[in-house]
Protein backbone atom coordinates (compact mmCIF):
# COMPACT_ATOMS: atom_id res chain seq x y z
CA UNK A 1 0.00 0.00 0.00
CA UNK A 2 2.76 2.37 1.04
CA UNK A 3 4.59 1.86 -2.25
CA UNK A 4 1.50 2.27 -4.45
CA UNK A 5 0.33 5.50 -2.84
CA UNK A 6 0.55 8.49 -5.17
CA UNK A 7 3.21 10.24 -3.11
CA UNK A 8 5.90 8.03 -4.65
CA UNK A 9 9.59 8.76 -3.95
CA UNK A 10 9.09 12.14 -2.29
CA UNK A 11 6.60 10.71 0.18
CA UNK A 12 8.76 7.67 0.91
CA UNK A 13 11.78 9.92 1.46
CA UNK A 14 9.71 11.89 4.00
CA UNK A 15 8.30 8.77 5.72
CA UNK A 16 11.74 7.13 6.03
CA UNK A 17 13.17 10.41 7.34
CA UNK A 18 10.51 10.61 10.04
CA UNK A 19 10.74 6.94 11.09
CA UNK A 20 14.56 6.96 11.15
CA UNK A 21 14.55 10.24 13.08
CA UNK A 22 12.24 8.97 15.81
CA UNK A 23 14.27 5.73 16.03
CA UNK A 24 17.52 7.67 16.49
CA UNK A 25 15.83 9.90 19.09
CA UNK A 26 14.80 6.79 21.07
CA UNK A 27 18.33 5.41 20.89
CA UNK A 28 19.83 8.72 22.04
CA UNK A 29 17.74 8.54 25.23
CA UNK A 30 19.02 5.03 25.99
CA UNK A 31 22.58 5.96 25.03
CA UNK A 32 22.85 9.08 27.22
CA UNK A 33 21.58 7.04 30.18
CA UNK A 34 24.03 4.18 29.54
CA UNK A 35 26.97 6.60 29.14
CA UNK A 36 25.97 8.21 32.43
CA UNK A 37 26.60 4.80 34.04
CA UNK A 38 30.32 4.97 33.11
CA UNK A 39 30.61 7.42 36.00
CA UNK A 40 27.58 6.35 38.04
CA UNK A 41 27.87 2.57 37.90
CA UNK A 42 30.79 1.23 35.77
CA UNK A 43 29.92 -2.44 36.40
CA UNK A 44 26.40 -1.95 35.06
CA UNK A 45 27.86 -0.16 32.04
CA UNK A 46 30.15 -3.09 31.28
CA UNK A 47 27.14 -5.42 31.36
CA UNK A 48 25.27 -3.17 28.94
CA UNK A 49 28.25 -3.05 26.58
CA UNK A 50 28.13 -6.85 26.37
CA UNK A 51 24.69 -6.43 24.79
CA UNK A 52 26.20 -4.12 22.16
CA UNK A 53 28.79 -6.80 21.33
CA UNK A 54 26.24 -9.66 21.21
CA UNK A 55 24.72 -10.90 17.90
CA UNK A 56 21.36 -9.22 18.64
CA UNK A 57 23.19 -6.02 19.63
CA UNK A 58 25.17 -6.07 16.38
CA UNK A 59 22.06 -6.41 14.25
CA UNK A 60 20.49 -3.52 16.20
CA UNK A 61 23.66 -1.43 15.76
CA UNK A 62 23.58 -2.09 12.02
CA UNK A 63 19.97 -0.91 11.88
CA UNK A 64 20.93 2.15 13.94
CA UNK A 65 23.79 2.91 11.55
CA UNK A 66 21.42 2.51 8.58
CA UNK A 67 18.89 4.90 10.16
CA UNK A 68 21.67 7.38 10.92
CA UNK A 69 23.16 7.23 7.43
CA UNK A 70 19.80 7.52 5.68
CA UNK A 71 18.72 10.43 7.91
CA UNK A 72 22.07 12.21 7.39
CA UNK A 73 22.01 11.84 3.59
CA UNK A 74 18.34 12.72 3.20
CA UNK A 75 18.86 15.64 5.57
CA UNK A 76 21.51 17.00 3.20
CA UNK A 77 19.06 16.50 0.33
CA UNK A 78 16.46 18.56 2.21
CA UNK A 79 18.96 21.35 2.97
CA UNK A 80 20.12 21.46 -0.66
CA UNK A 81 16.53 21.80 -1.87
CA UNK A 82 15.63 24.34 0.83
CA UNK A 83 18.46 26.71 -0.02
CA UNK A 84 18.71 26.05 -3.80
CA UNK A 85 15.06 25.52 -4.79
CA UNK A 86 16.04 24.61 -8.37
CA UNK A 87 17.05 21.20 -7.00
CA UNK A 88 13.44 20.41 -6.03
CA UNK A 89 13.04 19.52 -9.73
CA UNK A 90 15.56 16.74 -9.21
CA UNK A 91 14.32 15.58 -5.80
CA UNK A 92 13.79 12.04 -7.15
CA UNK A 93 17.26 11.85 -8.68
CA UNK A 94 18.77 13.21 -5.45
CA UNK A 95 16.92 10.50 -3.52
CA UNK A 96 18.38 7.78 -5.76
CA UNK A 97 21.80 9.39 -5.35
CA UNK A 98 21.26 9.07 -1.58
CA UNK A 99 20.62 5.35 -1.97
CA UNK A 100 23.74 4.95 -4.10
CA UNK A 101 25.90 6.58 -1.41
CA UNK A 102 23.97 4.70 1.30
CA UNK A 103 24.80 1.37 -0.34
CA UNK A 104 28.40 2.26 -1.12
CA UNK A 105 29.14 3.36 2.46
CA UNK A 106 26.63 1.23 4.36
CA UNK A 107 27.45 -2.24 3.05
CA UNK A 108 31.15 -2.22 4.09
CA UNK A 109 30.19 -0.77 7.50
CA UNK A 110 27.51 -3.44 7.98
CA UNK A 111 30.05 -6.15 7.12
CA UNK A 112 32.52 -4.82 9.72
CA UNK A 113 29.86 -4.68 12.44
CA UNK A 114 28.24 -8.04 11.65
CA UNK A 115 31.24 -10.26 10.85
CA UNK A 116 32.11 -11.15 14.51
CA UNK A 117 28.71 -12.92 14.69
CA UNK A 118 30.11 -15.43 12.19
CA UNK A 119 33.43 -15.66 14.01
CA UNK A 120 35.30 -13.66 11.35
CA UNK B 1 10.75 35.87 -3.99
CA UNK B 2 7.37 34.31 -3.51
CA UNK B 3 6.81 31.82 -0.74
CA UNK B 4 5.99 28.38 -2.16
CA UNK B 5 2.66 26.98 -1.03
CA UNK B 6 3.99 23.49 -0.74
CA UNK B 7 7.40 21.90 -0.61
CA UNK B 8 8.78 18.71 -2.07
CA UNK B 9 11.72 18.94 0.31
CA UNK B 10 11.42 19.67 4.01
CA UNK B 11 9.02 21.96 5.75
CA UNK B 12 8.36 25.30 4.16
CA UNK B 13 10.32 27.88 6.09
CA UNK B 14 7.86 29.61 8.47
CA UNK B 15 7.70 33.30 7.67
CA UNK B 16 7.57 36.11 10.21
CA UNK B 17 11.05 35.87 11.67
CA UNK B 18 9.79 34.62 15.03
CA UNK B 19 10.58 31.51 17.06
CA UNK B 20 9.33 29.11 14.36
CA UNK B 21 11.60 30.65 11.73
CA UNK B 22 14.51 30.43 14.17
CA UNK B 23 13.75 26.75 14.87
CA UNK B 24 13.59 26.04 11.12
CA UNK B 25 17.13 27.40 10.68
CA UNK B 26 18.29 25.73 13.90
CA UNK B 27 17.20 22.29 12.62
CA UNK B 28 19.27 22.76 9.48
CA UNK B 29 22.33 24.13 11.31
CA UNK B 30 22.35 21.38 13.95
CA UNK B 31 21.65 18.86 11.17
CA UNK B 32 24.80 19.93 9.33
CA UNK B 33 26.82 19.78 12.56
CA UNK B 34 25.46 16.30 13.26
CA UNK B 35 26.36 15.12 9.75
CA UNK B 36 29.98 15.48 10.86
CA UNK B 37 29.70 14.83 14.63
CA UNK B 38 27.27 11.90 14.68
CA UNK B 39 28.72 10.06 11.68
CA UNK B 40 32.30 10.47 13.02
CA UNK B 41 31.17 9.27 16.45
CA UNK B 42 29.48 6.20 14.94
CA UNK B 43 32.46 5.44 12.71
CA UNK B 44 34.92 5.54 15.63
CA UNK B 45 32.85 3.71 18.26
CA UNK B 46 31.07 1.12 16.17
CA UNK B 47 33.42 0.48 13.26
CA UNK B 48 37.05 1.38 14.06
CA UNK B 49 36.78 0.18 17.69
CA UNK B 50 34.64 -2.90 18.07
CA UNK B 51 32.28 -2.75 21.10
CA UNK B 52 33.83 -6.02 22.36
CA UNK B 53 37.04 -4.01 22.99
CA UNK B 54 35.22 -1.34 25.01
CA UNK B 55 34.24 -1.08 28.67
CA UNK B 56 33.97 1.61 31.35
CA UNK B 57 37.73 1.45 31.92
CA UNK B 58 38.44 1.91 28.20
CA UNK B 59 36.30 5.03 28.15
CA UNK B 60 37.96 6.43 31.27
CA UNK B 61 41.54 5.70 30.27
CA UNK B 62 41.41 5.99 26.47
CA UNK B 63 38.36 7.52 24.90
CA UNK B 64 37.84 10.39 27.33
CA UNK B 65 41.48 10.85 28.19
CA UNK B 66 41.68 14.01 26.10
CA UNK B 67 39.89 17.31 26.33
CA UNK B 68 39.32 17.21 22.57
CA UNK B 69 37.18 14.05 22.60
CA UNK B 70 35.27 15.19 25.69
CA UNK B 71 34.51 18.50 23.96
CA UNK B 72 33.64 16.59 20.78
CA UNK B 73 31.19 14.30 22.57
CA UNK B 74 29.70 17.18 24.56
CA UNK B 75 29.11 19.13 21.32
CA UNK B 76 27.49 16.01 19.90
CA UNK B 77 25.29 15.75 23.01
CA UNK B 78 24.11 19.36 22.68
CA UNK B 79 23.51 19.18 18.94
CA UNK B 80 21.70 15.85 19.08
CA UNK B 81 19.46 16.91 21.98
CA UNK B 82 18.46 20.13 20.20
CA UNK B 83 17.94 18.41 16.84
CA UNK B 84 16.24 15.24 18.10
CA UNK B 85 13.89 16.91 20.54
CA UNK B 86 12.90 19.71 18.16
CA UNK B 87 12.36 17.03 15.51
CA UNK B 88 10.10 15.00 17.79
CA UNK B 89 8.36 18.27 18.70
CA UNK B 90 7.44 18.62 15.00
CA UNK B 91 6.12 15.05 14.96
CA UNK B 92 4.10 15.65 18.16
CA UNK B 93 2.54 18.87 16.85
CA UNK B 94 1.63 17.04 13.62
CA UNK B 95 -0.39 14.35 15.38
CA UNK B 96 -1.43 15.66 18.81
CA UNK B 97 -3.64 18.60 19.72
CA UNK B 98 -4.95 20.51 22.71
CA UNK B 99 -4.05 19.50 26.25
CA UNK B 100 -2.49 16.19 25.21
CA UNK B 101 -0.07 18.07 22.97
CA UNK B 102 0.86 20.55 25.72
CA UNK B 103 1.41 17.78 28.28
CA UNK B 104 3.47 15.68 25.82
CA UNK B 105 5.64 18.66 24.89
CA UNK B 106 6.22 19.50 28.56
CA UNK B 107 7.30 15.92 29.23
CA UNK B 108 9.54 16.05 26.16
CA UNK B 109 11.30 19.25 27.25
CA UNK B 110 11.79 17.93 30.80
CA UNK B 111 13.33 14.74 29.38
CA UNK B 112 15.68 16.80 27.19
CA UNK B 113 16.80 18.90 30.16
CA UNK B 114 17.33 15.77 32.28
CA UNK B 115 19.43 14.08 29.57
CA UNK B 116 21.45 17.26 29.08
CA UNK B 117 22.14 17.36 32.83
CA UNK B 118 23.28 13.74 33.25
CA UNK B 119 25.22 13.73 29.95
CA UNK B 120 27.03 16.94 30.84
CA UNK B 121 27.71 15.67 34.34
CA UNK B 122 29.39 12.47 33.19
CA UNK B 123 31.43 13.98 30.35
CA UNK B 124 32.69 16.82 32.54
CA UNK B 125 33.28 15.10 35.86
CA UNK B 126 34.50 11.60 35.00
CA UNK B 127 38.05 11.57 36.42
CA UNK B 128 40.84 11.39 33.88
CA UNK B 129 42.99 8.34 34.41
CA UNK B 130 46.36 8.15 32.72
CA UNK B 131 46.87 4.67 31.24
CA UNK B 132 49.64 2.58 32.77
CA UNK B 133 52.88 2.05 30.90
Amino acid sequence: MLFRYRGREGMLAWAFHRVSGVAIWAFVIVHVVDIYLVGGNPKAYDEILKIYASPVGRVAETLLGAALLYHALNGLRIIVMDFWPVFTRYQRQLWYLNWAVFTLVGVPVAIVILKPIFGL
Amino acid sequence: MTTPRYSTSGRVRPSGGGAETFIWYLMRLTGLALFVLALTHFLILHVLYDPSRQNAEWITTMRWNSLFWRAFDWSLLMMVLIHAFLGVRTVVTDYLHGGVRTATLMGLYLLAIGLFAIGTLVVMTLPTVVPKG
